[in-house]
């Protein structure tokens, strides 16, 4: 098969496992706390590698123990910052603060004082170098079976898909009212341990193919940019995946083309992509918001320029009251926010101008009548 | 004691210990009020976004004098500050959400920015990545004034609004009510956090910028409930810290000097939340055993003369 291609599957099985494990996360908001684990990771990959190195257990077991390991520094992380936090006397921002930057020091510190010379690549942890994924097959007895990446990583998304699939109740409900979730016996607990041992597992899966960084990005980013497009769960979390291949592949398409880092474009690319999504969402974004609010300060103005023109009607004053310079005298409206709101009252058929005065007609009198009602 | 004695005549030392004091003083003083208005992790977004910039700096400018670099690094670390606030304050996304997604996408650009300027193959480019980890051990007499200045100007700045600053941080509705341009605070504050990470960059690096100005801030808040004497505390552990470590690695071989300074404060926050005058555990642990002991006693005679509790919280 074609390299780039392979690279391409990579990288999509890559952002779905990490999207899928980071949807709960994100809506628990709870998303910095996989940067923390990504980071703490660093100790436990580092003493799996160690320990088993002492053991002398061939290549395999060394993998699997820092496998282990940094799963384990993962949940220690958590362990640690929620220990911190319940201790009250550091909040969880701080204790999070605290806690990854330790123990990711104490991963460089142990590998820059005791294993100089054992390959540990704090640079390959850290971006990883899903360029070399292709060739990086898996092969047992003497049959090839293809890149270990898309084993791994296929084999995230299924179980990440699968843990969503079967627990979609109880992630849902103890998410979104975790009170209820705890008094119908949900184990909140136990389900947040879970969660949180699917994002070590999958933090650290993707570390070979896209580094510590670009799998928290791709953990964050797709389902913060969905969550700006639906409020429907479901959906959601669909987005999540459609947004994070979308990244991948623009990201993975331009790093070939001009030649940088692939996973550091994947995440500029969902960055993008975020970006994009937050100018222009259909209800959020922030242009549809700023036209909203002109539209209702616009609305505004013409409603309270019929209620004005409603009040006066028949009255003495009707004739000065409806004067065009009148609007900037008394209720102080500058004059173009004043033919903003006549113009606007006009196409909405409240009022008719007749030689410089405003007139009520009569859907424009009985809306005066709805607002003052209000 | 010659180790003592290369503090004040060797080179290289003495711009060590002066530039991680230094940084340890500075990232103390306004880690306070980070941490204490729950913000402990702008520090990190904020590091993370400021390697694009450093990457930019150099590629426009070709130099690498720390204060173009510095420069650049305080450009996109401002920059990721305002897109966090605008996302925190016009949409749905929670702050912790909002931060991941800076952090990661701008450090993400720094990354792609790195491999170009690999790639350019300029004869000045080694050394860009030690801003990942810091390399306090390279920190030369000028980045060391650099850091000075810069870090004496925010100093002055925080000594000059400290009133302001405080009510911020502990009421701001109520400065809003008084008129305070609370917002116009809220930013510059961020500014001088944006001094803090910069002059952090060279000695500690972006991966761990953010642990010096969380944890001798967390630390200190367990020794006193005064915000002046927190803030004193947090920089002498801020200090102290960065010339331990400082001093460590450079009488090791092979030790990089960023990590050795945040297990420094790693400790310091570990024994402070043991044993701080004001808050720490194991005092609190006494008392409880000691109220659990004074409940568990017989009933007293006369219980109106001696209170079996006589310790509330």
């Amino acid at each position: 098969m074609n390299t780039n291609l392979l690279i391409a599957v990579v990288a999509v099985l890559t952002t779905s496992a990490c999207a899928l494990a980071g949807v709960f996360l994100v809506l628990r908001r709870m998303a910095m706390m996989a940067d923390a684990i990504s980071h703490a990771v660093l100790p436990g990959l580092v003493a799996g590698f160690v320990l088993a190195h002492m053991a002398k257990w061939e290549r395999g077991g060394e993998l699997l123990a820092s496998f282990v390991g940094a799963v384990a520094a993962g949940l220690l992380t958590v362990v640690l910052v929620e220990a911190l936090t319940k201790s009250r006397r550091v909040k969880e921002d701080a204790a999070i603060g605290v806690v990854f930057p330790a123990l990711f020091a104490l991963g460089v510190f142990v590998i820059s004082k005791y294993l100089a010379n054992v390959h540990i690549d704090t640079d390959a942890v850290l971006f990883g170098e899903i360029a070399f994924a292709p060739f990086d097959t898996l092969v047992i007895g003497d049959r090839d079976y293809g890149p270990q990446a898309i084993w791994t990583l296929g084999g995230l998304t299924l179980l990440n898909g699968g843990f969503l699939a079967l627990f979609y109740k109880e992630l849902k409900l103890s998410t979104f009212d975790p009170g209820l979730a705890a008094a119908l016996g949900f184990a909140p607990v136990l389900l947040h341990y879970t969660l949180m041992s699917m994002v070590a597992v999958t933090t650290v899966g993707a570390f070979n193919a896209v580094g510590a960084i670009l799998a928290v990005a791709l953990i964050i980013v797709p389902p913060v940019t969905a969550s700006l497009l639906t409020r429907r769960l479901p959906i959601l979390i669909l987005l999540s995946l459609a947004v994070g291949a979308t990244g991948a592949l623009l990201g993975l398409w331009l790093a070939l083309r001009w030649n940088v880092s692939i996973s550091g474009m994947i995440a500029t690319m969902q960055g993008t992509l975020f970006g994009t999504t937050l100018l222009l969402a259909p209800e959020q974004g922030l242009v549809a918001q700023a036209v909203r609010r002109h539209k209702q300060r616009r609305r505004f103005a013409a409603e309270t320029l019929v209620v004005h023109l409603a009040t006066h009607e028949g009255t003495d004053s009707e004739g000065v009251e409806s004067e065009r310079l009148h609007l900037h005298n008394e209720l102080l409206w500058t004059p173009e926010y004043a033919s903003d709101a006549i113009t606007m009252a006009r196409d909405a058929g409240w009022i008719t101008e007749e030689s410089g005065n405003l007139r009520l007609t009569e859907t424009g009198r009985g809306r005066a009548t709805e607002v003052a009602a209000r | 004691m010659d180790l003592l004695r290369d503090l004040f005549f060797d080179y290289t030392l003495r711009n060590v210990a002066l530039g991680s004091a230094i940084l340890g003083i500075v990232s103390g003083v306004l880690g306070c009020f980070a941490v204490l208005r729950k913000q402990g992790l702008v520090g990190d977004a904020l590091a993370h976004a400021a390697l694009p910039g450093v990457c930019l700096a150099f590629l426009l400018t070709g130099s690498k004098t720390p204060i173009v670099l510095m420069a650049g690094a305080a450009v996109t670390g401002w920059i990721g500050m305002l897109i966090l606030l605008r996302i925190v304050r016009h949409t749905r996304i929670d702050s912790n959400s909002a931060l991941g997604t800076v952090l990661t996408v701008f450090f993400g650009f720094g990354v792609v920015l790195l491999t170009v300027i690999q790639k350019s193959r300029n004869a000045g480019q080694a050394g860009l990545d030690k801003f990942l980890f810091g390399q306090a051990a390279a920190l030369t007499q000028e980045q060391v004034t650099t850091m000075a200045i810069l870090g004496g100007i925010a100093l002055a700045v925080v000594l000059a609004l400290f009133k302001e600053f405080k009510l911020l941080s502990f009421d701001p509705e109520f400065a809003q009510s008084l008129a305070l341009p609370t917002r116009g605070l809220d930013l510059l504050l961020t500014g001088l956090l944006v001094i803090a990470v910069v002059i952090g960059l060279n000695t500690v690096g972006v991966v761990l910028m953010s642990a010096l100005l969380v944890a001798p801030a967390a630390a200190a808040r367990q020794w006193t409930n005064s915000l002046s004497h927190m803030i004193g505390y947090s920089a002498l552990f801020g200090a102290g810290s960065g010339v331990a470590g400082a001093l460590i690695s450079v009488s090791q071989s092979r030790l990089p000097t960023g990590p050795v300074i945040v297990l420094s404060a790693t400790v310091i926050v570990i024994v402070s939340v043991l044993f701080g005058s004001a808050r720490g555990l194991v005092w609190e642990w006494a008392r409880q055993s000691r109220n659990r002991r004074g409940l568990q006693a017989p009933p007293p005679v006369a219980p109106a003369l001696t209170a079996p509790i006589q310790e509330t919280a």
